[in-house]
């Protein structure tokens, strides 16, 4: 990776705005002056150390910017050349298994302790294997596919012609180990190079947005059957700390099933990142048998890094993700957390004196918030195949508070919401997902996916579960107050069948070898058993079973199940749940009845 | 501030007299060639020097806060000379078994720590990339911390208390009593914002650790200016970092109280008009929480490791008030104090249902305290966890319609107290004996109760092989 191609580029850029000066310096927010030539979103290099940063105003020939590197030290005075480009991310093979700063710099390879300006390219680049598919004297169009890098990788890197680029392709490189500043191809005059310089804030374009289809099976039962999420959707997580957010979206990294996952840290904690790291560098991907971190981007900006670069970070992981997006792959972008996103806009705005909306938000968020999610989609690419970049975001609502400004805005705009509930987590439920604040508005999609693959059940009984878990809250505070005793037999059934639905289908243990993930064969197993279970409940206790009985009943075995049965096993959880109804059996006053279905 | 004028000094500028002196701040006009965060020198009138740190310079105008405050300070009579450089402090091992002040001069009647090997205190950013993964206990001798909710090498694990816990009597007394085995380890104790008796008391406890010059006590008290406070957990952490990742020590690093590090930053921020935000702590407040607590970890390849437990007050004991709410987001768990353990006479009162070590997973086991620490950990939260819930129930129906069972769960959460919670301030033990007792108190239950233990460690463990010296235990 390199911005090798950005470099001269630059340099004949900042001759024409020539040198401007700083006049101000809070924090990441600097003034400039005596620089002509620059449009909002431009880059700018700073002072004598050359910080990079961003305009993000211009009035009367000030300009404004945000550093994304600390300003310690930087003075009145120092020079400002213009680099050229917008904020721009260098794209190209080199990024699965890697980890990057907010900008898409390598971390790998740099010191140990970042100092600012110590990002100057380092050591010999890169080489990647290319070999060429495209024939000289074909017509291209963006997106046609020159060639490939990794043909054994777990996922194969397709060079396309990029966007705004058509034409007759006049030469092309033979088989070659080229570095990211290599020439590819030459198309209808333009130099095409392995690394493409992508400014992320604009979203890659596509030939046309499709209809999302198809559920993206994530492996945790309580996003799968009740609140699924398309390939191509869009999904928040809020939850307060403690509430184990980051565990729900490392199972979501490690098992979901996607192409390539962009993992984007963005003010989140260090020592968490190395775990998830060194997960991922452990762990195995059950559909290819290769290394998770090969299917892995981790674009790192923890907590203590540069706040503007935490803002940027956001933009560069979509910015990937539409990248192997138009290889026609199915990519997902985790951010977490969206907050603090959010909050370095705030403090920025701030610090520029804006008037302030919410809570001191700045009034864009709610647009900022919606354009972001909306860069998700399934898509037919330029190059005709289909691709699709999912985005699911943490929140964290300060306090836990729901009514905050980021939870109150995502909420509007994504399709799923994931809420995890603190009392859940408090009674170790987890993931901690409550059915009472999530919802899913893809549920009709996913359910004619699954009849199609001959599943008609599988809305029913995602209704009926959805309907008893609402029902059992609603009857438990009365239960606490009357004693169970005092509830007639039929709604004592339903709190046991919503203790089943949460111990046996819910819950889920990211630590357990057999439950970690969790198969959709698996998963519609669990729920039909222990709605089954709860049927013959309820027939046991309508034909005169004492209920107090058939709560005695050990259904300890169903509950263990998803434990003790591999991630994939719905055989072995049929057989279980015919066992627990035989059991059931010996209650009733006509005998064993016949069959467990 | 007769006849001095504006002296060239090593091509540094000194500028006569500020515009406005306000609370912390000092606003100097006319200045050239001002960096940003750079550390100011403040001569008075009276020939006291103060230092300061550029917090904004726009144009010819620098905006100062200084460290010891304004008082006294009459803008017309003073001359400020801008360094060019950040404020740095000497690292080394000089600053063990020694007291000093929040900006690191002398308490103890001590020579200053002086050295030509100096960092800036902001310190820097650690790559994430060479973070490695925290997986060695630091072992604190407190039953219910090491057994329950380890602190891992590497970790941030606040404590979360209330006004009038004994919150710093147990900081004390794990900065007195933590340790690593036999490898070498180093405590630093940062006090901000504590009253004097408060500091002669954290002295008292941990006297005998600091004349083994494995520890240094820094002391902001009450009555010390607000930006000391702010700087002080930044000097604590950068002679750390120093001994931790040059030096290769394990470096354990105790914050008290964050709280009065919180409000020093609001009050900066008041008086430098920005907007407020929740509370009226500053928006940037996370951040800046987070340039000090992600300031500890291990890296890849290096022997030494940095461990921190800040302590924070709640204030009114609310847990989502801003400060324990976003140090919660930034820290790998908590251990939470309870006033009501307070009040039932438990010492220390750390509510273990409210606690979690974050890393204590890979913390924990065979190698590091015991094989079977991690199952019996977390069958004695399940437990506990039920034990309230019958709890909850016996206060409604009464104990005398409650199953055997049941009644078990009431004797296991009173002998939890008895065994495992309940410890002296001074007493240290060692994790085996903790463990013993965790063993000994699950034991209470019937062993079909047990279901996150294995088989074999039910066999090898049940019945309580422990030594706690309960003399009716033969009976």
């Amino acid at each position: 990776m390199g911005l090798n191609g950005s470099a001269a580029a630059g340099t004949a850029a900042a001759a024409r705005g020539g040198t401007g000066v700083v006049v101000r310096v809070n924090g990441p927010l600097v003034e400039v002056e005596g620089l002509a030539g620059q449009a909002v979103a431009d880059l700018l290099a700073i002072g004598d150390g050359r910080l990079e940063a961003e305009v993000v105003g211009i009035e009367a020939g000030l300009l404004t910017a945000q550093a994304y590197e600390t300003t310690s030290g930087l003075r009145v005075g120092e020079p400002v050349v213009g680099l050229g480009r917008p904020l721009s991310a260098a794209l190209g093979p080199g990024l699965l298994g890697g980890i990057f700063d907010g900008l898409l710099r390598p971390l790998s390879g740099r010191p140990a302790w970042l100092a600012p300006g110590s990002w100057t390219e380092a050591g010999t680049p890169r080489r990647w294997g290319f070999e060429p598919s495209a024939a000289v004297g074909a017509e291209m169009t963006a997106g046609s596919v020159l060639g490939i890098v990794g043909r054994d990788a777990a996922v194969v890197h397709r060079v396309l012609v990029p966007p705004g680029v058509s034409g007759r392709l006049e030469s092309i490189s033979p088989a070659a180990d080229l570095d990211g500043a290599s020439t590819v191809a030459v198309v209808a005059g333009r130099r095409i190079y392995l690394d493409e310089l992508w400014p992320v804030r604009r979203a890659r374009p596509a030939s046309a947005r499709r209809p999302p289809t198809t559920p993206l099976v994530t492996g945790q039962r309580v996003v799968d059957l009740l609140f699924p999420v398309v390939k191509g959707g869009t999904a928040a997580v809020p939850g307060g700390f403690g509430t184990g957010k980051t565990v729900l979206l490392q199972q979501i990294v490690k098992w979901c099933e996607a192409d390539v996952i962009v993992f984007v840290g963005c003010g989140e904690r260090g020592n968490e990142l190395a775990d998830a790291l060194h997960d991922l560098a452990a762990l195995e991907d059950p559909r290819t048998g290769r290394g998770l971190l090969e299917r892995t981007v981790v674009i790192a900006n923890t907590s203590n890094m540069p706040v503007m670069a935490r803002e940027a970070s956001i933009y560069s992981g979509m910015a990937v993700a539409e990248y192997y997006r138009d290889m026609g792959y199915d990519v997902v972008l985790l951010a977490d957390s969206t907050s603090r996103w959010a909050e370095a806009m705030r403090e920025f705005s701030s610090r520029r004196g804006d008037l302030p909306a919410e809570e001191g938000y700045p009034a864009n968020l709610s647009s900022a918030l919606a354009a972001f999610y909306e860069r998700a989609g399934q898509v037919e690419t330029l190059g005709g195949t289909v691709g699709s970049v999912t985005a699911i975001g943490a929140v964290s609502p300060p306090s836990g508070d729901m009514t905050e400004p980021v939870t109150a805005h995502t909420e509007r705009f994504v399709r799923c919401l994931w809420s995890l509930d603190r009392d859940l987590a408090y009674a170790r439920h987890y993931p901690a997902v409550t059915w009472r604040r999530s919802f899913s508005r893809d549920g009709d999609a996913v359910e004619a996916w699954h009849a199609s693959a001959g599943r008609s059940q599988w809305a029913r009984s995602r209704a009926r579960a959805l309907g008893l878990l609402g029902d059992a809250d609603r009857l438990a505070p009365m239960a606490e107050l009357v004693g169970l005793a005092g509830l007639p037999a039929g709604e004592r059934m339903v709190l046991l069948g919503g203790r089943l639905l949460r111990e046996a289908v819910l819950q889920q243990s990211a630590l357990s070898e057999n439950d970690a993930t969790c198969a959709p064969a698996k998963q519609t197993a669990l729920l039909d058993a222990v709605l089954a279970v709860y049927d013959r409940c309820v027939t046991l206790v309508e034909a005169g079973v004492p209920p107090g009985l058939v709560e005695e009943v050990d259904l300890s075995g169903l509950v263990r199940v998803r434990d003790e049965v591999g991630p994939g096993d719905a055989a072995g959880v049929d057989r279980r749940r015919d066992q627990v109804l035989g059991a059931l059996d010996g209650l009733s006053p006509a005998g064993p009845a016949g069959g467990g279905r | 501030m007769t006849g001095v004028g504006p002296a060239r000094l090593r091509l540094q500028v000194e500028y006569e007299g500020a515009t406005r002196a306000s609370g912390p701040l000092l606003v100097v006009e006319g200045v050239e060639g001002v960096g940003w965060d750079d550390l100011a020198r403040i001569r008075l009138g009276s020939g006291e020097i103060r230092r300061g740190l550029v917090l904004e310079v726009h144009r010819d105008v620098a905006v100062v806060e200084v460290l010891e405050g304004t008082a006294g300070i009459d803008p017309g009579d003073l001359a400020v000379r801008f360094e060019g450089r950040p404020l740095e402090i000497p690292v080394g091992e000089g600053w063990m078994g020694r007291v000093w002040d929040g900006m690191g001069a002398p308490l103890d009647g001590g020579p200053p720590m002086l050295g030509s090997d100096r960092r800036p205190v902001a310190g820097a950013v650690l790559n994430p990339g060479v973070r490695d993964v925290p997986t060695e206990p630091i072992l604190t001798g407190i039953s219910v911390i090491d057994a329950l909710t380890t602190l891992v090498r590497g970790q941030k694990l606040p404590l979360f208390s209330s006004a009038g816990l004994p919150h710093l009597e147990l900081a004390a007394q794990i900065a007195a009593q933590a340790h690593v085995g036999g490898e070498s380890f180093k405590v630093v104790v940062v006090a901000i914002g504590v009253t004097r008796t408060d500091a002669d008391r954290l002295l008292d406890i941990l006297e005998a650790r600091r004349a083994g010059s494995d520890l240094a006590v820094f002391l902001d008290t009450a009555d010390d200016p607000v930006v000391q406070r702010i700087l002080a957990p930044r000097v604590g952490l950068t002679v750390a970092e120093h001994l931790a990742f040059e030096l290769g020590h394990h470096v354990l690093v105790v914050m008290a109280d964050m709280t009065s590090y919180c409000e020093a930053v609001r009050e900066v921020s008041a008086a430098r008009g920005e907007i407020p935000g929740r509370r009226a702590y500053p928006g940037y407040l996370y951040s800046d929480l987070a340039s000090i607590y992600e300031r500890c970890g291990r890296v890849r390849g290096a022997p030494g490791s940095l461990t921190q437990v800040p302590v924070l007050t709640m204030p009114a004991g609310d847990i989502t008030h801003p400060v324990p709410d976003l140090t919660g987001y930034i820290t790998e768990g908590q251990i939470l104090l309870s006033a009501d353990l307070h009040g039932q006479g438990c010492y220390p009162p750390i509510d273990v249902l409210g606690s979690l070590s974050r890393l204590m997973r890979k913390g924990v086991g065979e190698g590091r305290t015991r094989g079977d620490h991690l199952d019996i950990a977390s069958q004695l939260v399940a437990s506990l966890s039920r034990a309230g819930d019958v709890r909850d129930l016996s206060e409604l129906i009464g104990t005398g319609a409650l199953t055997d069972t049941d009644r078990r769960y009431l004797t296991f959460a009173d002998e939890f107290a008895a065994l495992l919670l309940t410890q002296q301030p001074d007493e240290s033990r060692s994790i085996e004996e903790t463990l013993d007792r965790a063993w000994t108190l699950a034991s209470v239950l019937p062993p079909g109760e047990l279901t996150s233990v294995s088989a074999r460690e039910l066999a090898e463990h049940y019945g309580g092989d422990g030594r706690a010296e309960e003399p009716a235990d033969d009976g």
